[in-house]
């Protein structure tokens, strides 16, 4: 087995004394994409928030790159490098899109913020041509970008991506999946939570199935793929 | 042959050196679905807008059941049977879900029993009767869309925009929403939606209007303009493309 660089075990969290999540047990191993799918309202998006401390659980341990996170502060888990890319991008819509990316590494030095940015660029080359930009004067597509781009600025050796591809044309939704998939082969290791299920699953190495806080089913990506009660009670096929 | 029930002419909509809606044409037929796709930052909000009148077009005209309307405030239009939804959906919080909807209900009912009762009748069409005096601030992301919707159906409107009501839903959220909305029709009302969700707009939507960069770049019914190369190129992609045909070859 691979070596994991996320690493939960028991979880249980929720909010003013009630659990929302369960006692949630998984793995994210180094260099793989791991998605996460389930319906409206089943506690993915807190999950998100106890791995980036946001959260603090009620019970169990995340364990990332070696070390107990789940009391850490969120600044310090950036630091080590796991970065959530919130759901609805939350961007700052009167910053520009620099000052957005360059936000994204405020825990890093100057000479590292400018050689990120340059990558960042390289992979987002739209947001050179909006670089001084308002944020909020951007397409959907375009604020998607600089979510991920600022998320990049952080230097994560995880990337959490919280429905990368919500309200995006379908052309965007496919140019966002190949995105994921090209970051992932440069390295970064991927826990992606997504309602757009199928191409989810054509990428994922490992894929597991939220329900009421729980993680009701697990298996590789073309497994979960292949299963019928699956399609039946959560694709809506 | 009728009249359309909603008429857009050469409008056209400019935010400083930005054409954002550049002289579009569209016409709803009453009693159908119409939808309007295209990519992010066409232009599609802002010619809701414009159909509102939550924006004045720049130039252009608006004709809603044989009149001019393009000058008229939002709430007069709402008084003539035009509501919206909003793509980023934002109940009163601190409301019920019966409180929220009759908001609504107050255009055309003036004692607050009555807005109530009209609320409740509401929740039951779009599936939140069970959740009536639930705080609105509560709601999952799906039973908040499907509160969006009752908001914007208890002001009784003859034409309907849906902003991205099924954005953030999963598969089967969808398939749950979608028998709802096509109640609507069947109640009377004429819908015009913006969805990028194609599984819907294909199932939905009886002609499709595509608009790019401010312009209206095809229209037809749905099969017809996935078909479309120009659509193709600038909103499906070819792999979105490739699965809308293959979905309509297997259901014959």
């Amino acid at each position: 087995m691979a070596e994991a660089l996320l690493e939960v075990k028991d979880l249980v969290a929720g909010y003013d004394g009630t659990s929302v999540l369960c006692g949630i047990s998984l793995r994210v191993e180094t260099g793989s994409i791991v998605a996460v799918l389930g319906a409206n309202g089943v506690g993915k998006t807190t999950l998100n928030k106890v791995l980036s401390g946001i959260v603090r659980p009620q019970q169990g341990e995340v364990i990332f790159d070696g070390q107990r996170i789940e009391r850490a502060n969120p600044s310090d888990i950036v630091a080590a490098g796991l970065v959530h890319v919130p759901e609805g991008r939350k961007l700052f819509p009167d910053l520009s899109v620099r000052e957005n990316l360059e936000l994204g590494s405020y825990r890093r030095g100057k000479a590292e913020r400018a050689r990120t940015m340059d990558q960042v660029l390289t992979v987002f080359p739209r947001l050179k041509q909006r670089f001084e930009q308002r944020a909020g004067t951007l397409s959907g597509g375009e604020q998607q970008m600089v979510a991920i781009g600022r998320g990049m600025m952080g230097q994560p050796k995880l990337l959490i991506l919280d429905e990368p591809s919500l309200g995006l044309a379908p052309r965007l939704v496919e140019e966002m999946f190949a995105l994921i998939g090209r970051l992932n082969e440069a390295g970064l290791t991927i826990l992606l939570v997504e309602q757009n299920v199928m191409q989810s699953l054509e990428l994922a190495d490992a894929a597991h199935v939220m329900e009421h806080g729980c993680l009701v089913l697990s298996g590789t990506g073309a497994e979960l793929a292949g299963n019928r009660e699956l399609a039946k009670t959560y694709l809506g096929m | 042959m009728t009249a359309p029930l909603l008429s857009v002419s050469n409008a056209s909509k400019r935010f400083g050196g930005l054409m954002a809606v550049d002289n579009a044409s569209l016409m709803v037929k009453a009693g159908g679905i119409t939808g309007l796709i295209g990519p992010n930052g066409a232009g599609k909000t802002t010619l809701f807008s414009l159909i509102s009148g939550f924006e004045p077009p720049t130039s252009g005209s608006i004709i809603f059941d044989e009149a001019e309307i393009s000058s008229l405030p939002p709430h007069r239009r709402a008084s003539l049977g035009i509501a919206r939804t909003f793509q980023i959906v934002q109940p009163f919080t601190g409301l019920s879900v019966r409180e929220n909807i009759a908001v609504g209900a107050y255009l055309h009912c003036h004692r607050r029993d009555e807005a109530m009762d009209r609320a409740a009748a509401i929740a039951v069409r779009v599936g939140l009767a069970n959740r009536l005096d639930a705080p609105a601030a509560g709601l999952t992301v799906s039973a908040r869309k499907r509160l969006e919707l009752a908001r914007a159906l208890a002001t009784r409107p003859r034409l309907l925009l849906l902003d991205e009501v099924l954005a953030g839903l999963n598969p089967s959220e969808v398939r749950d929403i979608i028998p709802v909305i096509r109640a609507f029709v069947g109640d009377g009302i004429t819908i015009l939606m913006v969805e990028h969700v194609m599984q819907a707009v294909m199932s939905l939507c009886d002609h499709v209007y595509v608009l790019a960069e401010g312009r209206m770049i095809a229209e037809g019914t749905p099969a017809e303009v996935t078909r479309e190369p120009k659509v193709i190129e600038a909103y499906l992609g070819p792999g979105a493309a490739a699965r809308i045909a293959s979905e309509a070859a297997s259901h014959g």
